[in-house]
């Protein structure tokens, strides 16, 4: 298919042997800190269910962290974004973080209110 | 991946108009544009979730208590069917990024053995799914024809963390809208890479030069997976 009036950019994502065993050789490691992680929160969320010691505000914090790197390499690696340029990248992060920080405020700050709303009317 | 993106190019012929500022094809970034669109989708169904999980913060059910089953087994496992079902998406996300690497070595036999090993591992993630319906909507005695004490939409059986308050009626139907959303994407997304695998078999791509609609669909597919992390912490651990 050849056309002169747009510049194939697919054509150019093409890459060797060699540069494909670096980029398998990411992948695994991605793969195996993606499985780990998992298996730390499954391990940690039963931790927290059996021994009432353990501070839960401390616990779900830790999850939210380990949440944010896993869906960083998947994003970064797996999603190639950190390999897309950095204006693209900025068009797909920016306004989906500032909009989705907002509506958090927001939602939480109100569940929150209406919480002790609840607590207050015995409902 | 090498290629257009990482050529150091000046801002002046990056952004003076007939070229791409991204260094990407249309249907690339159509594809991210289409995949911000669904991110907002579930990111207003999760915070809702977050919302009635602290405005309900004294009776919502702990899923260390619910999700303890296993098939052929009787033993209490919290959490390890769920661990598993999140294992089987990771898996089959990296047989997806395998086959698109594949496709830029226009190795079309290895994206045919990927390809095809992600379309399995999606199938198996809504298998999983539908096993761990049947035994969420079964209720706590674990019985599907005993309609009483079922899980619906408009009944919540499970009681709240202490066991015994009634729980949190959003418990139940957060956990069909929200699985039940991603496990629709999910079906969508086996079925855009069947199509795709078909097209890689009849030599589509090897005729056009170029794999990116592995690509694309495998970036919807990364998607889904990215989702689930997020429902795996918010729904289930927290």
């Amino acid at each position: 298919m050849e056309r002169d009036d747009i510049i194939e950019y697919s054509l150019d994502a093409h890459h060797d042997e060699e540069a494909g065993k670096k980029i398998r050789k990411k992948i695994v490691f991605v793969t195996i800190l993606l499985t780990v992680v998992t298996a730390l929160e499954v391990g940690l969320g039963i931790m927290a269910s059996d021994y009432a010691g353990v501070k839960w505000e401390i616990v779900k914090w830790t999850f939210i962290v380990m949440t944010l790197v896993k869906a960083a390499y998947i994003v970064m690696v797996f999603m190639h974004l950190g390999d897309e340029r950095k204006a693209l990248r900025y068009v797909i992060l920016a306004p989906y973080a500032l909009f989705i920080i907002y509506l958090m405020f927001i939602a939480f700050s109100e569940a929150n209110v209406l919480f002790s709303i609840r607590q207050a009317l015995g409902l | 991946m090498a290629g257009e993106a990482t050529k150091a190019i000046d801002t002046t012929t990056l952004w003076e108009g007939g070229r791409s500022p991204f260094s990407v094809s249309y249907g690339k970034m159509m594809m991210w544009f289409f995949l911000i669109s669904d991110a907002l989708t579930f990111g207003g169904l999760l915070v809702s979730l977050g919302f009635m999980k602290m405005k309900f913060a004294d009776t919502w059910p702990k899923s260390e208590h619910i999700f303890f089953h296993f098939p052929f087994t009787h033993a209490h496992l919290p959490l390890a069917y769920v661990a598993l079902m999140t294992f089987i998406l990771i898996v089959s996300s990296v047989t997806m990024v395998l086959a698109v690497e594949a496709g830029h070595r226009m190795d079309r036999k290895n994206v045919i053995l990927w390809l095809s090993l992600t379309v399995i591992g999606g199938l198996f993630f809504l298998g999983s799914q539908a096993w761990e319906w049947s035994s969420y909507i079964a209720g706590p005695d674990g019985d599907l024809t005993t309609w009483a004490d079922n899980a619906t939409l408009a009944q919540n059986p499970y009681p709240a963390a202490d066991g015994v308050t009634a729980g949190a009626a959003h418990y139940t139907q957060f956990f069909f809208f929200v699985t039940g959303f991603h496990g629709t994407h999910v079906f969508s997304g086996v079925v855009l890479n069947f199509i795709i695998l078909l097209n890689v078999i009849g030599g589509t791509y090897e005729k056009r030069g170029h794999y990116e609609m592995v690509e694309k669909v495998g970036l919807y597919w990364h998607f889904v997976d990215l989702v689930w992390v997020f429902v795996f912490t918010f729904y289930y651990l927290i």
